[in-house]
């Protein structure tokens, strides 16, 4: 355990990218995953298309292979950089690859919290005269959002561990879980301290977020 | 689908018809950009400067590009798919199915352990099972796999006395990670059952262990096949991380070849769409689990978590159209029955026959 | 009635997946070789060798066999114990279960880029070395300001993660390069052609045959540094087969067998490959 703790600047450091990685692609894969649920509804038979293809296309494709194709194809094959540094270009696009994966997740969630919402409630604004996006906007969504904000938490959880996978596939952030390999491979620290720290590092983002989602989807519940 | 999103906005009149047109072309537009970018830039044309976009050259496939027929080729050629694809395929499903037949153990061992009324079962498995949903399957595998070393570390085992394998690795982390969202989903599923049909169980003579078997797990299982198979699309994808410890899984089968054929971003495109294919099919299958369940009407089971969200409940259908069962169970469960189930909700998992 | 439907529900599932298993297990240690390789025990009539499926020059996989130096060398070596090419079965070994295959029997012998450690050498018996290679560095081949490991200061230089090679550059020599760490060196060859990184580095034997494989597109620095003893591995105890080996790697050498391969797989390269037999360690 000691030469894990003397190591412990190493572990700060990657999960500071890994922070920064869950929270940047949470912001974007929750916006992303708004516009496409909009999509998904709209009155536009194109859009809603689109939409469906996309969430059910991506979400139907490993993780592993969304970010190789960020890193060696977006990236590499287009050379498209997003930062002059690797350590950002590779971290942006990891935050693209996530959200453009979570975002179907998210989308997912949204589309259930939608069907909750009664007919009734729909129909009335449609015959005060709302348009679709004052529908959407002031009826539906908000109630929707309150409805899966439980299932929402659980999007964030799967994303902040899903950030592992941006240390290979072809990017290499250095986050928490590429640290500790690389601590395992080069013998720095004993290898179970090194994983349990590792792994509480881990529990320490997600139980809390687990139970904070799980309370606010009660104080937030819409009651019918 | 499209009757029942029109619940959201009338039927269109002259002037939506008019808006909704112009909307259609602006986003063909911004569609076909896309594609643009998408096509010059693998046909790397994007990046030379000096080719202007509407030129014939740049547009016409580049030799050196992604497009080129010799990239394409050799998934023309059967033994590209004999050596490489099947075998890929095949190995992805061993690890899949293997780690799927050993999470469903694993999380009925799990989840009931977690209702056990001894403390000293229900507590080390509600850990378990904490402990797994929480932690990265990356990290699982990596640790896993240096197993080895921990041997040699804290019981002086010579380092290569034994070793794991990649499939070794790759199963046992997706049996943990999976097993323990599993146990929840079972657990949920045991909970939603009315504490009716366990009392009538208890009345009729049945000891717990009947009325766990007979009673309960079954109709836990059946309400909850949408969600474990929907579980199970998520062990097979996850099964893909096997490319990182270089277990010859699909997505490995695919580099081998790409690094053969020079050709990454055809091996990605194509491969993609297979597990778009197998992974359409499954979720395709548990939406229909899903709507067989519903038209069967078996009111006596409701998913315990259909008050958090719409997930697992039998009205997937609604303003936004048929939804596919969320297959991430991660927010805590309630430890016990929620209101709806029949007002059971003391919060004592022991009050539990 | 609906409990044993859906017993017989699960019941059927689970055998049916064990079903899948248990015939596709043995696939697995065999790992990508399909009909070849499939992990089958040596003895007798075949020997089994294990070797990379992923390095070209090396042991790349072309359909139902691999091709390479260390192919090529193995089977000199199975032709010197007597074993026809048509009697060698090959399999997969991938770095990390190369000690695994000699100690479980998987594979009777490894020729896969292995280098010789006191560390292995603790659990496996190694023969030869047939081959030094070295750590060297590999650029475009229209980039002319890499000439040696000093080049590469605020440049990108690819590293798989896992390995030591770029930690020798940046700390041991304190060179001050960006790192980009891919999954393998494939990866890293893929970020080269496209410039994402100005360098790969590792040993020479593995970027020259990156370089075989698309001619004029890379090349091999030739400024190289520390030494990779490439040898032979072997289950614990071989020390009588160790000694048959190294007879049979000296008469490689001398029968210009080893030159001949070398000059197939990297003759098109710049590489500067050894010429000499390395000096063979004693078998233990």
């Amino acid at each position: 355990m000691e030469a894990f703790l003397n190591n412990i600047d190493r572990v700060v450091d990657g999960f500071s990218w890994t922070v920064r990685l869950a929270l940047l692609s949470a912001l974007f894969s929750f916006i992303l995953g708004v516009l496409l649920t909009a999509m998904r509804v709209s009155p536009v038979p194109l859009l809603r298309g689109l939409s469906t293809a996309y969430v059910e296309g991506v979400r139907s494709t490993p993780l592993t292979l969304v970010l190789l194709f960020c890193g060696l194809g977006l990236n590499s094959a287009l050379g498209i950089f997003l930062s002059d540094t690797v350590a950002w270009d590779v971290f942006w696009w990891a935050v693209i690859g996530l959200s453009a994966y979570t975002s179907c997740f998210v989308s997912e969630s949204l589309r259930a919290g939608i069907n909750t919402i009664p007919l009734g409630q729909v129909e009335a604004a449609r015959s005060l005269g709302l348009t679709f996006t004052q529908n959407l906007r002031l009826i539906v969504l908000p109630q929707a959002l309150r409805t899966v904000v439980a299932p929402l938490g659980s999007v964030l959880i799967a994303l902040t561990k899903n950030t592992t996978v941006a240390s290979v596939a072809g990017l290499g952030v250095q986050e928490a879980s590429s640290e500790m390999k690389l601590m395992f491979d080069r013998g720095i620290a004993p290898v179970l301290p090194t994983f349990v720290g590792f792994a509480l590092g881990f529990l320490v983002l997600t139980l809390p977020m687990g139970y904070f989602f799980s309370w606010l989807s009660k104080r937030v519940a819409v009651v019918r | 689908m499209s009757t029942q999103s029109s619940v959201l906005f009338d039927a269109p009149g002259p002037r939506a018809r008019a808006r909704n047109k112009v909307y259609t072309v602006i986003t063909l537009i911004l569609f076909a950009i896309g594609l643009m970018v998408v096509y010059l830039g693998f046909n790397d044309t994007l990046r030379k400067p000096e080719l202007s976009l509407f030129s014939a050259e740049a547009w016409a496939v580049n030799p050196e590009g992604e497009w080129t027929a010799d990239k394409w080729e050799p998934f023309l050629r059967p033994e590209t798919w004999t050596y490489y694809v099947i075998p890929g395929l095949r190995n992805t499903l061993t690890a899949a199915l293997t780690a799927s037949v050993l999470a469903i153990v694993f999380g009925l061992v799990f989840g009931i352990g977690r209702l056990s009324d001894r403390w000293w079962i229900r507590v080390p498995a509600g850990a378990v099972v904490e402990f797994f949903r929480g932690i990265p399957l990356l990290i699982l595998i990596f640790f896993t796999m240096a197993l080895p070393i921990v041997a040699d570390q804290l019981f002086d085992i010579a380092p290569g006395t034994f070793q794991v394998t990649a499939l070794a690795a790759v199963v046992t982390g997706l049996t943990l990670y999976n097993g323990s969202v599993l146990a929840e989903v079972f657990r949920a599923g045991i909970l939603a059952v009315p504490k009716g049909q366990s009392e009538a169980a208890k009345a009729i003579g049945m000891t717990r262990a009947q009325n766990m078997w007979l009673i309960l797990v079954p109709q836990a299982v059946s309400a909850m096949m949408p969600a474990i198979v929907a579980q199970l699309v998520v062990l097979l994808k996850d099964s893909a991380l096997g490319y990182i410890v270089a277990f010859p899984e699909m997505l490995r089968s695919f580099t081998l070849l790409a690094t053969r054929e020079n050709n990454v971003i055809p091996a990605a495109i194509v491969c993609a769409a297979i597990y778009i294919v197998i992974n359409l099919s499954l979720s395709r299958f548990a939406i229909w689990l899903e709507r067989r369940n519903a038209n069967r009407g078996r009111a006596s089971v409701r998913p315990a978590d259909a008050e958090d969200g719409p997930e697992g409940a039998d009205t997937t259908t609604g303003p936004a159209g048929t939804v596919a069962v969320e297959p991430t169970v991660q927010e805590p469960l309630p430890d016990t029955a929620r209101e709806d189930s029949d007002g059971d909700d003391d919060g004592n998992p022991k009050k539990r026959p | 009635m609906r409990v044993r439907r859906i017993n017989g529900i699960l019941g059927g599932t689970a055998a049916l997946a064990l079903a899948l298993t248990a015939c596709g297990t043995a696939e697995v240690g065999g790992g990508n070789g399909g009909g070849e390789g499939d992990g089958g025990e040596g003895g007798g009539d075949t020997i089994t060798i294990g070797v990379k499926y992923d390095q070209p020059g090396l042991g790349l996989l072309e359909n139902d066999a691999p091709v390479g130096l260390d192919v090529d060398v193995a089977t000199y070596i199975a032709g010197e114990l007597g074993y026809e090419p048509d009697q060698i079965e090959w399999t997969e070994a991938a770095s990390a279960n190369r000690e695994a295959f000699l100690q479980q029997g998987t594979v009777d012998m490894v020729v896969a880029t292995y280098s010789i450690t006191d560390e292995r050498r603790e659990v496996v018996d190694f023969a030869g070395p047939y081959y030094v290679a070295e750590q060297d560095i590999l650029t475009r081949a229209d980039e002319e300001e890499i000439q040696g490991p000093e080049d590469l200061a605020g440049r990108v230089l690819c590293s798989a993660s896992g390995s030591r090679s770029a930690f020798n550059i940046t700390e041991e020599r304190g060179i001050d390069a960006e790192l980009r760490e891919a999954g393998n060196y494939s990866e890293c060859l893929s970020l080269l052609g496209n410039g994402a990184v100005d360098a790969v580095t590792t040993d020479n034997t593995i970027l020259a045959g990156y370089a075989a494989q698309n001619p004029g597109t890379y090349r091999v620095v030739n400024n190289s540094f520390g030494e990779e003893r490439y040898g032979v591995g072997l289950p614990e105890g071989s020390t009588e087969l160790c000694e048959e080996i190294n007879a049979a790697i000296a008469k490689m050498w001398e029968e210009g067998y080893t030159l001949e391969a070398l000059e197939t797989h990297f003759g098109d390269t710049d590489f500067a490959y050894a010429e000499t037999a390395p000096e063979a360690d004693a078998c233990e």
